[in-house]
């Protein structure tokens, strides 16, 4: 016992150090963030995007080239994983870079946390950005972003697949004669469809097309609206049209399963689509509930210019963005549909394929949109989690809904 | 600066060795302070690298983990430093929330249950191989594969054998005739998931220390017991296990704390999914932090600060276990 009390006086002395160590430790901390910006005149600009993938021989990193060619500029391109773009600005936030490419849905959450600056504030004309992709950069009328381009997704069949089985392509319009195909494949001994459910912004994302396409909002989640789309997935899992794996796919593995050529449908991105023409698949927008296409979520990363001490970058680093976001070169290296209403042109006249993706584009909207900003991140972690809790039995769509709902507040 | 004195030292304590038998009682007053003065600084210049690494490794993250628990952390704080104080607010936002009871629950039994199998494995694995026989040596080495792969590769294998529609289990189990088994994605099975591969991963830590233990046990004693015809179950209960406790009992505390705070295999398996079936403090913690959409850095200083304690209750009740077994 006496020894006991003994330890625990001496843990006491530690902490009391540790504190004291702590406190002055901190301190100095925020004493020390002094500006580190030496004068680069005309000189380094650097970007950040969440391309690790693509190297130095990349379309991309050529492109960037060329506009720090056309700027006059050197450009310094810092690629890492889209999933740490937040945090690693964040903790980035004395020396932010001039460029950062960020995850659209991001957007608001990094204008929120005030490390952005508004196109007013570089000084970028947006006028002649597509008003549906820009919006998911636009909080309270101030554009904190342009997209680089956008993708959306859209519902991929296996021709083969549905001849078998002997559905007639024309005939899906609607979600109840989606889910009759659905089991006129899976009769014919094929699987029905795949997607992707996971439980990350990934699931919520392959979500939005039948949320919305049921006419529900994500202000209110547990509406009967609401509770349709997730019971149409729910019931797809139960009677076997869509494998179980769905709960764990993220969007790359569920184009793999859909590889194998023994499902009917897909419901993936405009990212797979030259992989898709090889294999001869073919694609309809996502059917709504009642008929007619639903709206999709727009993918895509926004180029930023984030909070700088030397005000005088901005104007350089606006034209960086203006020569990224003019004209397909950019939007094309990265597999998107162009901002612009000529860089679509651009890109159509080049590949008349493209048509149906850059009409998609053209119907898909943001998921931020309505209003919601930040609320978005939250709303979506939610809305993840009870596909997740619906789709794995742990709750009926309904109840997963509501719980939801109760969680955003 | 902290060897100068040290080796100052050395010479004015020899000089005076020297110089006790004759001038020492001479002058009583003057020389002990140099004599005193310079082990003492030896001493703090011997501890200061040993309490320099601990105050900035060990002391600093953790009260900066304390201080992130008692603040509202945003990602506006990391721009302009400000992060208000919020008392214990976000604890009473972490025992509040639904994720709390199943978490703990899911802690308690990952550890438990882990720990329960991986000892009695490879208990059972080390007192096999302690009978030499052919092939022993090959065998052993075999089972620390497990050890040997990065957790990684381990995690992604199993999440891959037990995938719903294309892994190699579900085939097998359909193959003899059975339902397919969801593993990963249903809220019955993602635990039982994760403690297979678990278990499996720290089966070859127990059996390594428990067979060095084994050898550790004088070998006249079972010549003893064979003598006087125990029987091969007596021989376990009676010698082995007995004189094995001090080897089991540090082989349990570290699993302990080392399944306390499991994450990657988890993470990579099932995410702590399916909602929180499989959602242990570490997960949570790291979901609050980095896994969401809205990072809520000071609720996941809280739960983990709250895996710190649980941590050091089992650090505690070792100690008072050793000392009891020392006692005795």
């Amino acid at each position: 016992m006496n020894n006991i009390g003994k330890k625990l006086r001496v843990a006491g002395a530690i902490m009391a150090t540790a504190a004291l160590i702590g406190s002055l430790a901190a301190c100095s901390s925020t004493s020390g963030g002094t500006p580190s910006a030496t004068s680069h005149k005309g000189g380094t600009f650097t970007l950040w995007d969440p391309y690790p993938d693509r190297d130095a021989s990349s379309t991309w990193a050529k492109a960037v080239e060329a506009c720090a060619a056309t700027v006059g500029v050197t450009i310094k391109r810092t690629a890492s994983n889209t999933g740490d773009t937040v945090k690693d600005l964040t903790t980035a936030s004395p020396n932010l870079p001039d460029v950062a490419l960020v995850d659209n849905p991001k957007v608001s959450t990094l204008a929120a946390a005030g490390l952005l600056t508004t196109t007013k504030q570089n000084g970028f004309d947006v006028s002649s950005i597509s008003k549906n992709i820009l919006s998911a950069g636009e909080i309270d009328g101030k554009f904190y972003g342009v997209p680089t381009g956008a993708n959306t997704l859209g519902l991929y069949y296996n021709p083969t697949v549905l001849s078998k089985a002997g559905v007639d392509i024309a005939s899906v319009t609607d979600w109840a004669s989606l889910t009759a195909a659905l089991q006129k494949v899976v009769a014919s001994g094929n699987k029905g469809i795949t997607f992707s459910a996971v439980g990350t912004e990934e699931g919520s994302f392959q979500f939005l097309p039948w949320f919305w396409g049921a006419k529900a909002n994500l202000t209110k989640l547990d509406s009967s609206s609401g509770d349709a789309a997730l019971s149409l997935w729910t019931d797809w899992l139960k009677k076997g049209l869509a494998p179980n794996s769905v709960i764990q796919n993220t969007q790359g593995t569920s184009w793999t399963e859909f590889k194998t050529g023994t499902f009917g449908f897909a419901e993936n991105g405009s990212w797979f689509k030259s992989d898709a023409d090889t294999a001869g698949y073919k694609s309809i927008q996502i059917p709504a509930e009642n008929g007619g296409p639903a709206p999709a979520p727009t993918g895509g990363e926004f180029m930023t210019i984030p909070i700088q001490k030397d005000k005088t970058r901005y104007a350089t680093s606006a034209k960086i963005v203006g020569c990224l976001s003019k004209g397909d070169t950019a939007a094309t290296a990265l597999g998107y549909v162009a901002p612009t209403k000529a860089g679509a042109d651009a890109q159509l006249a080049a590949d008349p394929t493209l048509k149906f993706w850059i009409s998609a584009v053209g119907d898909a909207k943001p998921r931020t949109a309505d209003n919601l900003g930040v609320k978005y991140g939250a709303i979506s972690q939610q809305l993840y989690t009870a596909i997740q809790a619906a789709l794995s039995g742990s709750a009926t769509p309904s109840a997963a809904l509501t719980t939801a709902q109760a969680a955003v507040k | 600066m902290s060897a100068t004195p040290t080796l100052s030292g050395a010479p004015v304590r020899g000089s005076n060795g020297g110089a006790t038998s004759t001038s020492g009682a001479a002058s009583p007053a003057g020389r002990p302070r140099p004599r005193r003065l310079g082990p003492r600084l030896a001493v703090v210049g011997f501890l200061a690298p040993l309490v320099v690494y601990l105050a900035v490794f060990y002391a600093y993250p953790l009260y900066r983990n304390l201080d992130l628990s008692f603040r509202s952390y945003t990602l506006r704080s990391f721009i302009d430093g400000t992060a208000p104080f919020a008392g214990i607010a976000n604890y009473v936002t972490v025992f509040q929330s639904t994720t709390f009871v199943p978490a703990l629950e899911n802690t308690a039994i990952f550890t438990f249950v882990s720990i329960a199998f991986q000892f009695s494995i490879g208990l059972a694995l080390a007192v096999f191989f302690f009978h030499n026989f052919r092939l022993s040596a090959t065998l052993r080495a075999l089972f620390l594969v497990p050890w040997l792969l990065p957790l990684l590769v381990s995690a992604s294998v199993w999440a891959w054998m037990l995938n719903s529609d294309s892994g190699v289990v579900n085939a097998l189990l359909q193959g003899i005739g059975l339902h397919q088994i969801n593993w990963l994605t249903s809220p019955q099975w993602a635990m039982v998931s994760v403690l297979i591969a678990n278990i499996w991963i720290g089966i070859p830590f127990n059996l390594v220390i428990l067979y060095s233990g084994l050898q550790g046990i004088p070998g006249d004693i079972y010549e003893a017991a064979s003598l006087d015809g125990a029987s091969s179950w007596q021989t376990f209960w009676r010698i082995t296990f007995p004189l094995l406790r001090p080897v089991s009992a540090i082989t349990i505390l570290l699993g302990l704390v080392y399944t306390l705070k499991v994450f990657d295999i988890i993470w990579i398996m099932t995410r702590g999914g399916p909602v929180d079936a499989s959602t242990t403090f570490a997960i949570w913690s790291y979901r609050l932090g980095f896994g969401g959409e809205s990072p809520e850095l000071s609720p996941a200083a809280a739960v983990g600060n709250l895996l710190i304690i649980l941590a050091f209750v089992f650090g505690l009740i070792y100690i008072r276990v050793q000392r009891r077994a020392g006692l005795s």
